[in-house]
């Protein structure tokens, strides 16, 4: 069985993470995003991927990467999930990374070192062998678009699918239901040079993306933690009826089914990870659990949050919304549960009909 | 340092495993430290982190060695022993962790009693010292697997002047003793797994005694904490319930449709993230006790096994609509998933009651795991026999 615990260096790597994090970000400034779409979050992107090096985890040491591995990239993530923070980083640093490490591109020591941004050009809800490819015209609504330098383009050229880098796009930016990660439309401008095409180009797509999905589990890890410790410290101090909320039943217990619901949110993302860091043959399977699966706990723990705050939880004033907003959109990005569901049952042979 | 791998190999090599006697294999077993690596040197075990237990178990199966009878004896091996390697002396552990392990002796949990079922602190069951022998009055109820056992553990009142959790001892009790009186119970399946036990004038040893004096509640807590890990456990995908469900899905198509599906799907990623927390919990316990995040675990359990048990019968509704066999039996050997989907369905619903409610899991959990305010108790800090009843 596969560790799904975590070691000194990846605690220690969350440790630098979280204090990076705690001098760029936090809940007012991201809540700024909803109303000034261009504030600058500059210096998230720096902490993360400059100061730390953290853009080139998954990238080998002979492009300049660090050459670590899917385990320490989740254990990013979920602080990345716990702070909401404005970042690109899973779709760069994971997804577009992953597809030019498929093609073993030299183009990715570019992204290794957070000198550029990435960002694969495909509606945010695609997921693997469910996509398509575009055949001109606006991809919409695309994530980690905006401020990107280097867009990855599926696109179709007489019915073959082709992996085109363009150094140029046309960004028109979405007013999304997520602030913190914004979508866009891109229309991408230039020739473009081919990188792959055909089977390799689709391989390459569908790997990103399954490492996308595999790893956003974390992102929802963190956030359903955050969500759950911050109402579980509400419930002991809030005061109704002369008692801390947190000593009635009717609370104490939906806690408790919280947590139960993160601790297997926990271990199954751990396990997406591990199995992807590992190249391991059960990867597809632990990436359409995690992903059925984490996607709802991180929904659920944000509205368990909103409900049990009582008013202020509905409050614009009170970091909940911001939570639920990313969780919300997480359930919907990279495949939701149903249909990851779908794609699990052909994987473990239990089909419709 | 032992290697399990070799000590196991070295254990299959002296037995044919095609002609051997169960109890003499599990006495080797035990002798070799096999039953439990974890446990010290000479009382079942090496030594060994716990997690290196599974490593044993796997290569045994393998190999199709003698397993104990966890249907007759769950609770000697999932929860007597492991209390007993805590609290118990090595006297007591010499004595009974070899026959328990070998299933020479069956054991019972007396612990529940009419007045005290969540609020198990609250046993009436008096055990008064009379030289160094307890005499034990009172009656215990929901006794599983009591007519087949030869031991039992049993939680008593030892001092009724002080509250409740302070006043208890815990005890083994030789089930053959005279005044030891076990009645059938008949469960909602037709058959009698569990008993009503009365316990009149029964003799206990003090050197049967687990723990000191008054630390009954501490030790009692152990054995539960095992309890809830070995009724949430399964280290294999698709085990259980769902796996019942699933081969029927695949071996045949009439039981498939859409609107099924999706349920189905929901449950198998249900059981196997319940599956990887566990294991995931198992990893952090390697060394030491069960803590409270395993009543978690068995909460999970109970819901799955209900749900998946009752869309069982959804699946296949004209066999759902039968049942095997309502004749009254003794249970000798017990098991959730033994006989037909009916019984599955109706013996699922022991599951969220048995070893802990499941409100009361999520008691534990809030307030053990994520440090809420306890319940409102209004007994808290009275005397067990000035409290009104
Ligand atoms: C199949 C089966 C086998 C069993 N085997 C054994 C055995 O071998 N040995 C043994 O000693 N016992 C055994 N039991 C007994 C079991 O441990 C008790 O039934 C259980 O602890 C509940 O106690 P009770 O039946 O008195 O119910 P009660 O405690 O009266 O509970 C009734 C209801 O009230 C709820 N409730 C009680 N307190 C609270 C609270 N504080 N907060 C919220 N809700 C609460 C309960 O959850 C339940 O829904 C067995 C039970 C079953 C069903």
């Amino acid at each position: 069985m596969t560790d799904l615990l975590y070691s000194d260096v990846e605690e220690s790597l969350r440790s630098s993470v979280r204090g990076a994090l705690g001098r760029v970000t936090d809940s007012a400034r991201v809540a700024a995003l909803y109303d000034d779409p261009d504030a600058d979050t500059s210096a998230v992107w720096s902490a993360v991927a400059g100061d730390l090096g953290l853009a080139g985890l998954l990238v080998p040491g002979e492009w300049g990467g660090v050459g670590a591995g899917a385990r320490e990239v989740a254990v990013v993530l979920e602080e990345l999930g716990r702070t909401v923070a404005p970042v690109p980083f899973l779709e760069s640093a994971v997804i577009a990374t992953t597809a030019l490490l498929e093609l073993e591109s030299d183009v990715v020591a570019s992204l290794a070192d957070g000198g550029q941004r990435g960002v694969l050009v495909l509606p945010w809800s695609a997921r693997a062998g469910a996509w398509t490819a575009t055949e001109g015209g606006a991809v919409t609504p695309v994530a980690g678009a905006l401020g990107a330098d280097l867009f990855l383009v599926p696109t179709l050229v007489g019915g073959t699918v082709q992996l085109v880098l363009h150094e140029s796009a046309t960004v028109d930016p979405i007013t999304s239901l997520d602030m913190s990660r914004p979508l866009a439309a891109v229309t991408p401008t230039g020739e473009g040079r081919v990188l792959a095409k055909g089977d390799a180009a689709v391989a390459a797509v569908d790997a990103a993306l399954a490492a996308g999905a595999a790893l956003l589990a974390s992102e929802q890890v963190g956030l359903a933690q955050w969500c759950l410790e911050t109402t579980v410290e509400y419930a002991k101090t809030r005061v109704q009826f002369a008692r801390p909320i947190g000593s009635f039943q009717a609370i104490k217990h939906r806690l408790a089914d919280l947590y139960l619901e993160v601790a297997q949110a926990q271990a199954a993302a751990r396990y997406a990870a591990d199995t992807l860091a590992t190249g391991d043959a059960d990867a597809p399977v632990a990436q359409a659990v995690a992903q059925s699966y984490c996607s709802d706990v991180a929904v659920h723990a944000a509205e368990e949050a909103l409900q049990l705050h009582g008013g202020i939880g509905m409050t614009w004033e009170h970091a909940i919304h911001l939570y639920l907003k990313r969780a919300k959109s997480d359930q919907l990005a990279l495949g939701t549960p149903a249909a990851h569901r779908a794609d699990l049952a052909g994987l473990v042979d239990l089909p419709q009909h | 340092m032992t290697d399990v791998r070799a000590e196991v190999a070295a254990l299959l090599a002296r037995f044919d495993l095609e002609t051997v006697d169960p109890v003499e294999f599990l006495g080797a077993r035990f002798d070799a430290g096999l039953a439990w690596v974890h446990f010290p040197v000479g009382r079942g075990g090496l030594d060994r982190p716990r997690d290196e237990q599974q490593v044993v178990e796997q290569l045994l199966a393998e190999a199709g060695a003698p397993a104990p009878d966890l249907g007759r004896n769950s609770i000697g091996i999932g929860m007597a022993a492991p209390t007993l390697i805590a609290f118990g002396t090595p006297e007591q552990q010499d004595r009974y962790l070899r026959p328990l392990f070998t299933c020479e002796e069956i054991w019972c949990q007396l612990f529940s009693e009419p007045g005290a079922g969540s609020d198990l602190a609250g046993v009436a069951t008096k055990a008064v010292l009379d030289g160094d022998t307890w005499i034990v009055n009172g009656q215990k109820v929901w006794t599983s697997g009591a007519q087949n056992a030869q031991r039992a553990i049993l939680v008593a009142r030892t001092d009724p002047t002080v509250v409740k959790h302070a006043g208890l001892s815990y005890f083994v009790v030789d089930m053959a003793d005279p005044g030891v009186d076990v009645r059938p119970l008949r469960q909602i399946t037709g058959e009698a797994e569990f008993n009503e036990v009365f316990l009149n004038d029964v003799r206990v040893p003090d050197a049967d005694r687990v723990g000191a004096v008054g630390a009954g509640w501490r030790v009692a807590t152990t054995t539960l904490n095992n309890e809830r890990v070995a009724i949430g456990s399964g280290a294999e995908r698709e085990a259980g319930q769902i796996g019942i469900v699933t081969e029927r899905w695949r071996n045949d198509p009439s039981v498939r449709s859409s609107a099924e599906h999706d349920r189905l799907m929901s449950w198998w990623v249900e059981t196997e993230v319940t599956r990887l927390a566990g294991e995931r919990l198992r990893q952090q316990l390697a060394v030491g006790q069960p803590g409270p995040e395993s009543s978690a675990m068995k909460l999970a359990f109970a819901q799955q096994a209900q749900q998946i048990s009752g869309f069982a019968l959804e699946l296949d509704p004209d066999a759902g609509l039968q049942y095997d066999d309502w004749t009254m039996v003794r249970t000798v050997s017990a098991s959730f998933l033994g006989r037909g989907p009916g019984f599955r369905y109706l013996r699922a619903k022991g599951n969220s009651i048995e070893g802990g409610t499941s409100e009361i899991m999520r008691n534990v959990v809030s307030e053990r795991v994520l440090g809420l305010p306890a319940d409102h108790r209004p007994d808290k800090g009275v005397p067990f026999n000035e409290v009104p009843r």
